[in-house]
C-alpha cells in the first residue's frame, strides 16, 4: 500500500485539477449564455434573406444563376467543416468528424475541404484530404467578417466551375445536453420554403434584377455559413461545459476514493505503531 | 396616419425594429423616400445614411455601409452590411478608421486592391460627412 505521504500528494494533485475543471465549468456556461444569444441575434437577418429570396423565387421562376442551377456531372465537390479551435470539448468535434468519414464514402466525387476552425482542417489533412482553404482562431462572438474568406473561396471555386457542389458541416445546437452534426447542401443553393402561394406580382428592381440577385444571393450564401459558425460556437460552449462538469465530478470521485485509502492507511499505521508500544511493553515486563 | 414596419438587419444583430410613417434610404440609383402601402421595390443601398420618421414626426437615423432593401406594401427589411445607430457612432473612432483607410491606400497604390481600398474610403468619408451633419 501506498504510503500515507504519497496518497496526500495525489489528493492535492487531483483537487488542483478538478479547481480547474470547475473553472473552465463556470466560464463555458458564462460564454454559452452569450453565444446563444448570438444566434438569436443574428436571426431576423437570415429571416428576411429568406423571405426575400423566397418572394424571388415566386416572382421569377426562370431566373437562372449559377447558384440556384443543378449541374448534371458532379466531378469535384467541396465539403466546408465547421469545428472548434481549442479541444476540451467533450465528443463535439469527433461526432462531427464521424459524419464526415460516413459523407466521404458516400460522396463518389473528388473531394475537397474547406475548414473554419483548426480542429476540422487538422482532421481534413489526417484522413488525406486536399484542405484548400481554412480559417482558424474565430473570436467567441465572431462577426461576418470572420468568417467571410473561406466563403469567398468556396464561391469563387464554385463559379469558375472548380467545385460542382459545396457542402456545410457543422454542429447544431439543439440543448446544452445535445448537439447533433448536421449536413446541409450551401452549393447550389437550398432555395427557402414558405413561398406562399399568392396573388401575382414583382419587385420594381434597383439597379437591375440579375445584380440585385447576385447580391442577395452571395449574401444568402455567408449568412448559411455564418449561422453555421454561431450554432457551432453555441455548441463548444456548451459541451465544454459539460465535459468539465463531469470531470469535476469525477475528480471528486477520485478525491472521495482516495481519502477512504488515506484515512485507512493513517488507521494502519496507528495500529500498527501501538502493536508495537504495546509488544515492546510485554517484552519488557 | 398609416404605418409601415421598419427592421434593420445586419447579419451580426437587429439594428432597429419600429413603426414609421416615412422612410429616406441612399438607394442604389439616388435617394429614396418610401412610405406606407409602397410597391414592392427591392434595391442595392450605397453607404450612407438612412431616416426613419416615426409617428409624431420623431427622426431615427440610421448609418448603413451598404446592403440591400426590400420593401413591401406594410413592411421594409433593410439587410445592411453593416448598420450603426446614430447614438453608437464615435466621430474620433470614424477619423481614425478613415485615416487608416487612406494610409492603406496610400501603401497600395498601384495594387489591384485599389479599388476595394477606395470604395471603404468613400464609406467612411460618407460616414464622417453624417457625423459632422450631426454635430451642427
Amino acid at each position: 500500500m501506498a504510503s500515507a505521504k504519497e496518497i496526500r500528494g495525489q489528493i492535492k494533485a487531483i483537487q488542483n485539477t478538478a479547481k480547474i475543471t470547475k473553472a473552465m465549468e463556470l466560464v463555458a456556461a458564462s460564454k454559452m449564455k452569450r453565444a446563444q444569444d448570438n444566434v438569436l441575434a443574428a436571426r431576423a437577418y437570415s429571416e428576411g434573406i429568406h423571405k426575400v429570396i423566397a418572394n424571388l423565387m415566386k416572382a421569377h421562376p426562370e431566373f437562372q444563376h449559377p447558384f440556384l442551377v443543378e449541374r448534371e456531372e458532379v466531378k469535384r465537390v467541396g465539403l466546408l467543416i465547421i469545428s472548434t479551435d481549442k479541444g476540451l470539448c467533450g465528443g463535439l468535434n469527433a461526432n462531427a468528424f464521424r459524419m464526415t468519414l460516413g459523407k466521404k464514402k458516400e460522396i463518389k466525387a473528388e473531394l475537397e475541404a474547406l475548414s473554419i476552425g483548426r480542429r476540422g482542417a487538422m482532421f481534413m489533412q489526417r484522413i488525406g484530404v486536399h484542405l484548400a482553404g481554412s480559417s482558424e482562431n474565430i473570436p467567441d462572438s465572431p462577426d461576418l467578417t470572420d468568417v467571410l474568406g473561406v466563403v469567398e473561396l468556396a464561391m469563387k471555386h464554385y463559379l469558375e466551375g472548380h467545385y460542382d457542389e459545396v457542402y456545410l458541416i457543422y454542429s447544431e445546437f439543439v440543448n446544452t445536453m445535445t448537439q447533433t452534426p448536421t449536413y446541409t447542401r450551401l452549393l447550389p443553393c437550398p432555395v427557402p420554403e414558405g413561398a406562399k402561394e399568392g396573388g401575382y406580382w414583382d419587385y420594381i428592381y434597383e439597379p437591375g434584377a440579375k445584380d440585385v440577385l447576385e447580391g442577395v444571393l452571395r449574401r444568402y450564401v455567408e449568412s448559411l455559413v455564418y449561422h453555421g459558425v454561431l450554432e457551432n460556437k453555441a455548441c463548444e460552449q456548451s459541451a465544454r461545459m459539460v465535459a468539465m462538469k463531469s470531470a469535476t465530478d469525477n475528480a471528486k470521485d477520485i478525491v472521495k476514493e482516495l481519502s477512504i485509502t488515506y484515512n485507512k492507511a493513517r488507521q494502519a499505521a496507528i495500529t500498527q505503531e501501538l502493536a508495537e508500544i504495546c509488544a515492546g511493553a510485554a517484552a519488557a515486563q | 396616419m398609416a404605418m409601415i414596419s421598419v427592421l434593420v438587419a445586419t447579419a451580426e444583430r437587429e439594428v432597429y425594429r419600429g413603426e414609421a410613417e416615412f422612410l429616406s434610404a441612399p438607394g442604389e440609383a439616388g435617394e429614396l423616400g418610401i412610405m406606407p402601402r409602397h410597391t414592392p421595390l427591392l434595391t442595392a443601398l450605397r453607404p450612407g445614411e438612412m431616416r426613419i420618421t416615426k409617428q409624431g414626426g420623431d427622426i431615427d437615423e440610421v448609418f448603413i455601409s451598404g446592403g440591400y432593401m426590400e420593401v413591401q406594401p406594410d413592411a421594409i427589411t433593410v439587410l445592411a452590411d453593416t448598420a450603426e445607430r446614430a447614438s453608437d457612432i464615435d466621430e474620433a473612432e470614424a477619423v481614425a478608421a478613415q485615416r487608416r483607410a487612406e494610409e492603406l491606400l496610400e501603401k497600395q497604390k498601384g495594387d489591384v486592391d485599389v479599388a476595394a481600398a477606395e470604395a471603404e474610403l468613400a464609406m467612411l468619408a460618407s460616414r464622417l460627412m453624417w457625423l459632422r451633419k450631426k454635430k451642427h
